[in-house]
């Protein structure tokens, strides 16, 4: 066991895959020679050689482009967009290639590849390097989306995802790649190194898709709620005194129903969460869902707290942040209903 | 200073819509034999000529002349013809039965014959191919069953693709086929991943890339000679300009580009235009790029001149936005006659054997459909269940996919 930040656990993930299974290869913007901005391919080159860890031009839709015939060839890419915000080029590729390719080939062809990509903000990225564009993925059949929270996660999803057959979109909040973030943007900044979830096992291990993870126990409220906003929420529930479920989705598609739903019919009350802007957000997608199951066990109206439907600002950051004030207002709302 | 003149934009056109006369005389086209054949080793910047020329073999006469000749026996050019004539064939047949009702939708090579069957017979079983839809030589010389062809076309009970691909969009993987997308242009950059990864795994295959002349305009396309060019892979990328993207004239793609060869020369990419209507040319230039990419020197971009003679698709009446006279006016004639022609003229070849072939090919064709019809067709007849819809959108069908199939009762 050590101790590992989510950056080093990415890392780790990344030697130990391209480690036992030679069909992994690993490129993007700047990830080779120099392992990347955020440094989770660092030393991978070094390691592995550069026809297996490389850096590839300033294209986004040329590199999923590419991957996407490596693995039609038969290897196994992972490839890193440098920020989420950057992958719109990309979408085609995407979207009507790499998760339609088994469908449409009749299994003739697949897709087993990794798109990793820093997602959310709070880091003071203005419009361009804090978007959350997850909506934008889970819409799409053919695709996986994860969202890890922390470094065992982030290491155990991201082996997960490399084992997975099918085209997995991996989105790291880069807020949390040092540490947890509570949404206190004012107070010191608290690193993985004094965190337990900061304890990573370094042998190979995988957390599978598909499995949210209950952080919190309680009985007042359901939270629903993935990266960052994870944290906020723990932080708003124990600010305000409420005994709230806290669930860390961790896979967004497939969703994990199942422990959604017993979590609601338990508590009666769900508040949704996430940084992306609200309408057509993926909070909308589990609002449904828990209405479509749980609406005869709901005892008030489920909230949403988002991130405003403005482009992500930069002086006013915090204002767009869904931070524990507002989070503890919307557990005053659906508690008093 | 005078005070500046307000801009306007300039819109290209073709010289030549509905009801003007077709007019050619400022497409320069070399005598067959004239244009050199290149060293596979010689640097990219020594050859740019070649994207500025057009390599030919078959002369007026029916003679095979010239640096690029000589690659293909009479065998070879029997099964060529054989391979194009069968395209055609397979074609008619395959618009009749969309006009019959029996499919949705069909796109025909129609004067195009020459370019993928020709190129297919350049490369080794093991290479792979990322087409547009208008490649289906490369399976008919592959030696592809026609029949699943049409069993795709008719999505019926045996179509290969489960009934989920619009005609056409074939995937033939064990016969280097890659599955066909409608978003043009996707399949370039593929190309080049494949190719890098066949790279990485130190093996000897290599990859071709095709577009058409419009796609060229696709961020894939440059994506795709960016990504060649710097990691040296070995690919043939290959655009076809058939002068027509739907409506669009070339031009459009082209730009203030003298030819869509040239295009490679930002990129370093050795870059040839060939005469795409002649099978010994198309052959020649695809053996030549096959080389360099198989020794290791990297990408080759080739621009096939060719012109569609039928319309985009089955959707579209050219005759709406092109003189009907223009296929006649065509510099590069047809394929089908020029390699007929030519065989005939080395005595390898006669009217009466090349009534006979068509009579077989005919009988073959119509067989074939037959037999994909006792599948089904997307009117009449068995069909795939819709069931497998819902099959393979994920390797394991998860919680949530199971519980939509069982909703619409299957």
């Amino acid at each position: 066991m050590a101790r590992m930040t989510m950056i080093e656990a990415i890392r780790n993930a990344h030697d130990l895959a391209m480690d036992r299974d030679r069909q992994v290869v690993v490129f993007g913007e700047d990830v080779g020679y120099f392992g990347g901005v955020f440094r989770c391919t660092a030393g991978l080159q070094k390691k592995y050689g550069s026809n297996r860890c490389f850096d590839a031009p300033i294209s986004e839709n040329g590199i999923v482009g590419a991957a996407v015939g490596m693995c039609a060839y038969g290897l196994k890419p992972v490839v890193e967009i440098q920020f989420a915000d950057y992958m719109y080029p990309a979408y085609d590729q995407i979207v009507s290639e790499a998760a339609r390719m088994r469908h449409r080939s009749a299994g003739q062809f697949t897709c087993p590849m990794v798109i990793r990509m820093p997602t959310g903000g709070g880091i003071f990225g203005g419009q361009t390097h804090s978007q959350s564009p997850e909506a934008l993925f889970t819409h799409v059949a053919g695709l996986k989306v994860v969202v890890p929270s922390n470094p065992r996660d982030a290491k155990g999803l991201l082996l997960a995802s490399i084992e997975d057959p099918d085209p997995v979109i991996f989105l790291e909040p880069k807020r949390l790649y040092n540490g947890p973030f509570d949404g206190h943007h004012d107070r010191p900044v608290v690193s993985w190194k004094n965190h337990e979830l900061g304890d990573v096992s370094e042998d190979y291990f995988t957390v599978p898709l598909g499995k949210a993870k209950i952080r919190r126990e309680g009985s007042a409220l359901t939270v629903l709620a993935y990266g960052t906003m994870v944290y906020v929420a723990q932080a708003a529930a124990e600010e305000a005194g409420v005994d709230a479920e806290i669930i860390d989705l961790r896979t967004l598609l497939p969703l994990d129903l199942e422990t959604i739903e017993a979590s609601v019919k338990k508590t009666g009350r769900c508040v949704v969460i996430h940084e992306a802007t609200k309408t057509s957000g993926f909070g909308a997608e589990l609002s449904a869902a828990v209405q479509e199951s749980c609406f005869y066990h709901l005892e008030a109206p489920i909230v949403r707290v988002t991130g405003w439907d403005t482009p992500y600002p930069h002086a006013q950051e915090w204002t767009y942040f869904p931070g524990p004030e507002r989070i503890k207002r919307a557990f005053a709302q659906v508690l008093e209903g | 200073m005078t005070a500046p003149r307000p801009l306007s934009l300039h819109v290209p056109e073709p010289g030549c819509r509905p009801g003007d006369t077709p007019d050619f005389s400022d497409f320069e086209i070399p005598r067959a034999g004239a244009v050199r054949r290149p060293a596979i080793d010689e640097a990219p910047e020594d050859m740019r000529d070649m994207a500025f020329s057009v390599v030919r073999v078959l002369n007026k006469a029916g003679e095979a002349v010239g640096p690029w000749a000589g690659l293909l026996d009479a065998e070879a050019l029997r099964t060529g013809l054989r391979h194009m004539l069968t395209l055609r064939q397979f074609d008619e047949r395959m618009l009749k039965a969309q006009r019959q009702g029996k499919t949705s939708f069909y796109m025909q090579h129609l004067g195009e014959e020459a370019v993928s069957c020709a190129f297919r017979m350049a490369l080794q079983d093991g290479d792979m191919h990322f087409p547009t839809y208008r490649q289906a030589g490369l399976l008919i010389a592959g030696g592809y069953p026609m029949t699943d062809m049409m069993n795709q076309i008719y999505s019926n009970a045996a179509d290969p693709l489960k009934g989920r691909q619009l005609p056409v969009m074939y995937s033939a993987r064990d016969h280097g086929f890659f599955t066909i997308s409608g978003n043009l242009g996707t399949q370039f950059i593929q190309a080049v991943g494949w190719a890098m990864a066949s790279a990485i795994s130190n093996d000897t295959k290599i990859a071709a890339g095709w577009i058409g002349d419009g796609s060229t305009s696709e961020s894939d396309f440059h994506a795709a000679m960016v990504f060649a060019s710097s990691y040296k892979a070995p690919v043939i990328l290959n655009i076809v300009n058939n002068q027509w993207a739907i409506s669009t004239f070339q031009g459009m793609a082209r730009g203030g580009a003298v030819t869509f060869a040239a295009r490679g020369h930002g990129f370093g990419i050795p870059s040839i235009r060939v005469d795409g209507n002649d099978y010994l040319a198309v052959h020649a230039v695809a053996s030549w790029a096959a080389e360099r990419a198989r020794s290791g020197l990297g990408p080759t971009l080739i621009e096939h001149v060719t012109y569609r003679a039928g319309g985009h698709s089955t959707s579209d009446d050219p005759s709406a936005y092109r003189s009907k006279e223009e296929f006649s006016a065509w510099p590069l004639g047809e394929p089908i006659d020029r390699l007929k022609r030519h065989l005939i003229t080395i005595g390898e070849w006669s009217e009466e054997r090349h009534t006979q072939a068509l009579a077989e090919i005919t009988d073959e064709v119509r067989a074939c459909q037959k037999k994909a019809e006792a599948n089904g067709t997307l009117i009449s007849g068995p069909k795939p269940s819709p069931r497998l819809m819902f099959d393979d959108v994920y390797a394991e069908m998860p919680p949530h996919l199971q519980r939509q199939r069982q909703e619409a009762g299957f």
